[in-house]
């Protein structure tokens, strides 16, 4: 927190928690994967309740097509939606013991699919707090590589061979024993190069890899 | 581990008392200090986000909304259609761009949660006013803005912004002690009479309960940005004429953190006390929840 945060972000109304917050849950989704085929937003606790009077609804179909916290269309979300072909749903469930204003992302794109948990935290603020199944503690400002990986010794030091950024965090789950897959999350300090994804990509223990950019002042709207 | 110590108001007093630097600049290299972050850079952000709000201020001025849920849209209308009697065209001005912002930010307009979006009418408020009634000049609004949220980012680091864990006065109180920051560095230049404004605007709102009818952030918020702004006005121009604040801003401050901490949950934005729990909040609130469920959402 500092000036900056205090004399913003630019967003669209009426509130940071449900709102803002809400539409960067969901814009973390899109920059994973894109725009999906379908998606499910599985509302939990105080974004069950008052979703529809706080624009929680639009602003999580507004962050699932792109659209950053202070676009004037997010109003227009569910039209916007409509004309990508997006087919969207919205649950109310339990998720558990997880902070109230919490949303589960299911989200489809062929034969992607990706799951990802936040919460909306206060004043804007989210914790991205689990992806598809696996753990972790994501502020979603800094870049991050969500990575489908063989389960197979040397795995992780292969796959941070490849990288020279500053990594911040990493989370580590094996997801499937009888197939061998991990799922491995890491939370850097930069945007990779081209190059870099290229080589991660094109490593023999990587599966799948999803490279979650950060962009210029996209928190706060300042151009 | 190497404990940083986060200036207060009054360190940034001294500094200026030793220094004689302008305040707002100093201001920039304590931020500097705290977060690594370049002061032109931040200089040029806060530009941004002040041009945002007069821009925006500007574009909604006196407009009706339809919001979300019905309950606001129209105040800001009506005001700019009403001739004042009795206020200035100063506080007329002041009021109609607080309620407009406001019922912006419930239609899902775009607005600068400066520093909530509950109580994003204040500061466009005294922006607005100052540019258009008193043709206040950029360079010396920047500074003043500045300024403003210095006062801000006290109360962010000492106590807290959210209603949800300080009460409405976290809020609203918070933005009235800054746009009283505002005009009032903006007439002096002096950062000891911003202190006794702020102190003015955030004691005369010590206390108060973040209440919204449903949770929505519309009744009593809309309204409360109209007012706030306009104990904003009354505090600068006390301190303008040398009215200081028996209390330093620092403390007063401190004090409005812990009477936030002891309000009962059932008066921090869970829309369970104050007026929302009066009997017309809940029926109000009732057939919203119907409309909204019913209604188609294209």
């Amino acid at each position: 927190m500092g000036l900056l945060e205090v004399a913003g972000p630019i967003m669209v109304g009426p509130s940071s928690s449900h709102t803002l917050g809400a539409l960067k849950i969901a814009r973390f989704a899109y920059k994973l994967m894109g725009i999906p085929e379908e998606v499910t937003f599985v509302l939990h606790g105080s974004f069950a309740l008052t979703y529809k009077g706080h624009g929680t609804d639009r602003a999580l179909l507004a962050g699932i097509v792109g659209l950053k916290p202070d676009d004037t269309r997010v109003k227009d979300a569910f039209a916007i939606a409509q004309s990508y072909g997006l087919k969207f749903n919205f649950e109310v469930s339990d998720l558990g013991e997880v902070h109230p204003n919490t949303v589960l992302v299911k989200a489809k794109r062929g034969n992607i699919y990706n799951e990802v948990r936040g919460s909306s935290v206060g004043g804007g603020a989210i914790k991205i707090n689990q992806i598809n199944g696996v753990d972790c503690d994501l502020t979603g400002e800094f870049p991050t590589l969500v990575i489908l990986n063989r389960d197979l010794p040397g795995a992780l030091r292969g796959i941070l061979e490849c990288i020279t950024y500053n990594i911040a965090n990493v989370y580590l789950r094996r997801v499937n024993a009888l197939e061998g897959l991990a799922l491995t999350i890491i939370e850097l300090d930069s945007n990779i190069d081209d190059e870099t994804l290229k080589k991660l990509r094109t490593n023999k223990y990587v599966l799948e890899i999803y490279n979650v950019k950060s962009e210029e002042g996209e928190n706060l709207g300042i151009q | 581990m190497k404990k940083v110590r986060t200036l207060v108001f009054s360190d940034l007093l001294t500094i200026w008392r030793n220094t004689g630097l302008e305040f707002s600049e100093i201001i920039l290299a304590q931020e500097m200090m705290e977060t690594g972050r370049d002061p032109v850079a931040v200089k040029r952000s806060l530009k941004y986000l002040m041009d945002v709000m007069l821009e925006e201020a500007q574009k909604n001025f006196g407009k009706p909304f339809k919001t979300l849920t019905g309950l606001t849209g129209n105040n800001a209308a009506k005001l700019c259609a009403s001739k004042p009697r009795v206020l200035s065209e100063f506080n007329w001005v002041a009021t109609v761009t607080a309620l407009s912002m406001a019922e912006s930010n419930a239609a899902m307009g775009r607005i600068v949660a400066c520093p909530t979006a509950g109580s994003c009418g204040v500061m466009p408020a005294m922006l607005y006013a100052l540019r258009n009634v008193k043709e206040a000049d950029n360079e010396g609004l920047l500074k003043a803005f500045i300024v403003a949220s210095g006062v801000g980012n006290v109360v962010a680091k000492k106590a807290t912004l959210s209603g949800a864990a300080g009460g409405c006065q976290a809020e609203i109180g918070t933005a009235t002690a800054m746009a009283a920051a505002l005009m009032t560095y903006y007439f002096s230049h002096n950062p000891e009479t911003v202190g006794h404004a702020s102190a003015l605007a955030l004691k005369s709102l010590m206390g108060l309960v973040c209440d919204p009818v449903g949770g929505f952030v519309e009744v009593p918020c809309v309204k409360r940005n109209a007012i706030a702004v306009n104990v904003a006005i009354a505090c600068a121009e006390m301190a303008l004429a040398g009215i200081e604040s028996v209390i330093p801003f620092d403390e007063v401050v401190e004090a409005m953190y812990h009477v936030g901490r002891s309000l009962p949950e059932s008066l921090k934005e869970t829309g369970l006390g104050g007026i929302a729990a009066t009997r017309t909040a809940q029926k109000l609130v009732e057939s919203i929840h119907k409309t909204l469920n019913s209604g188609s959402e294209t």
